[in-house]
């Protein structure tokens, strides 16, 4: 039977995947290459990289980084971040990644969803949603999670996969950096209402987070960044003492 | 030399590049001088059956397809592998090349388990029913990654293995020297790439 994924992300700035802030407040940075091939040999089911650059030489170097990536690791991977266009779609296909990850750039203009839908098939198009509570609702945030759309998070999520979104991954601003767990109720709104692929992101602190996650039926996959890239806690480990708790992996 | 036909549909640069990481000749072309020269064929394809199959008609290279293999291994992957069957019901009704008996059917209809997603994305354990030589370096019951919404229905005697989504998804097919995987072996890690090296040694 399928398996649950488990897909650690990388934020790249500069060349530099960005792994947090240390107690001094300086940025610990790593070669974005290094860490896709350990997290492959670790048994990361897919790579997702965001592009958090905002120039054209971070962009530049961002997709020489994911060419390089693409040419020795046979994974899946999405690529997000700044994709505004379609040719935005075909800048990162053309160096490799599989899938493409929309949020800022389908809020401004929805019609990216079924362009790029129609262009490259659903299965290419991943709708990243930050969704955040606001006086009782599920909204769904922009630009990283600053700016509040005043949209109903659960009605924008619905739209899109009717309009070709082939995966939904949900960051919840409310667990995120918390690490005390995902936000199972706003998944679990979300999985009633599309039957797509949905990724949790958001909340991820210990090897339980992920269990209680996926006794959840209708979520498929666990995303996570600093816990990985702290090495709180291991790719190898997690899948081991998932599957050792019911829940199939591949190992 | 391995020749992937290039009819303009899909991604090539994982499959290009996981061939070179083998070591492996590789030439992506739609000039028919390189598929007769080939001694080994990939016919590559995402998207939707009805748009892929007008595109590899329109190459004009169907019949040369059909004349080279019948002498030399092809591999058909994803859509690719859909296109060998007789034909599929993906919007509408379309022939397909007909090296495989049977037809392209939606999964969503057919599932037992009607809270499984469509598409079918992920990891999935393939199951070995008859043994052959492409299957030299796997397991049976290794991982391999599925990306699709329609499957390979109808065509038991052909069916080389199986992977389990509340039905028994095919997931390689044989006829003769042709030869298809529903998943990419190009997106399945080690186990993919071993595959692909049988493929190479067949």
């Amino acid at each position: 039977m399928i398996t649950k994924r488990i897909i650690p992300c990388l934020d790249v700035r500069n060349g530099r995947v960005v792994k947090g802030t240390n107690f001094e407040g300086i940025k610990d940075v790593a070669d974005p290459v290094e860490m896709a091939r350990m997290y492959n040999a670790a048994g990361a089911d897919e790579l997702v990289f965001y592009d958090i650059t905002a120039s054209a030489e971070g962009r530049a170097l961002f997709t020489d980084i994911l060419t390089r990536v693409a040419s020795e690791i046979f994974i899946p991977l999405t690529v997000g971040g700044g994709v505004n266009t379609l040719d935005d779609f075909d800048r990162v296909l053309k160096c490799g990644a599989d899938k493409v990850s929309v949020n800022s750039g389908a809020l401004r203009d929805p019609g990216l969803i079924p362009a790029a839908a129609k262009r490259y098939g659903d299965q290419c198009v991943v709708l990243s949603a930050d969704v955040k509570r606001v006086d009782g609702q599920f909204r769904v945030f922009a630009k990283g999670g600053r700016e509040d759309t005043g949209r109903d998070a659960l009605e924008w999520i619905k739209w899109c996969v009717d309009n070709g979104a082939g995966e939904v991954c949900l960051n919840s601003i409310d667990t995120d950096g918390v690490r005390n767990g995902f936000d199972l109720e706003m998944l679990d709104a979300v999985a009633a209402r599309v039957n797509v692929p949905i990724i949790a992101s958001g909340g991820a602190g210990k090897k339980e987070d992920f269990l209680e996650l996926f006794h959840h039926k209708g979520i498929d996959a666990g995303l996570a960044a600093g816990i990985f890239h702290q090495k709180l806690l291991t790719i190898r480990e997690l899948k081991e003492y998932l599957n050792e708790n019911g829940v199939e992996m591949r190992l | 030399m391995i020749c992937i036909i290039d009819y303009g549909v899909g991604n090539l640069f994982s499959l290009k590049s996981s061939l070179a990481h083998l070591g492996l000749e590789a030439k992506v072309s739609a000039d028919a001088a390189d598929i007769r020269a080939a001694d080994r064929l990939i016919l590559p394809g995402v998207g939707a059956f009805g748009d892929a199959m007008a595109k590899l008609e329109a190459t004009g290279l169907v019949p040369v397809i059909r004349e080279e293999a019948a002498k030399k291994p092809l591999l058909g992957i994803c859509l690719g592998m859909q296109l060998l069957f007789e034909k599929s019901y993906e919007y509408g009704e379309h022939d397909g090349l007909g090296f495989v008996p049977g037809q392209v059917c939606p999964l969503a209809p057919d599932l037992g388990d009607k809270s499984l997603k469509v598409p079918q994305i992920g990891w999935n354990a393939v199951h070995i029913l008859r043994d052959d030589p492409l299957f030299k370096y796997v397991r049976d019951g290794e991982y391999f990654y599925y990306v699709h919404s329609y499957y390979g229905k109808n065509c038991a005697a052909n069916t080389l293995a199986v992977s389990d989504y509340s039905l028994p998804v095919t997931g390689v097919v044989k006829a003769g020297k042709v030869y298809g995987t529903q998943f990419h072996p190009e997106k399945s890690g080690d186990a993919g790439l071993r595959l692909l090296k049988a493929f190479s040694e067949l």
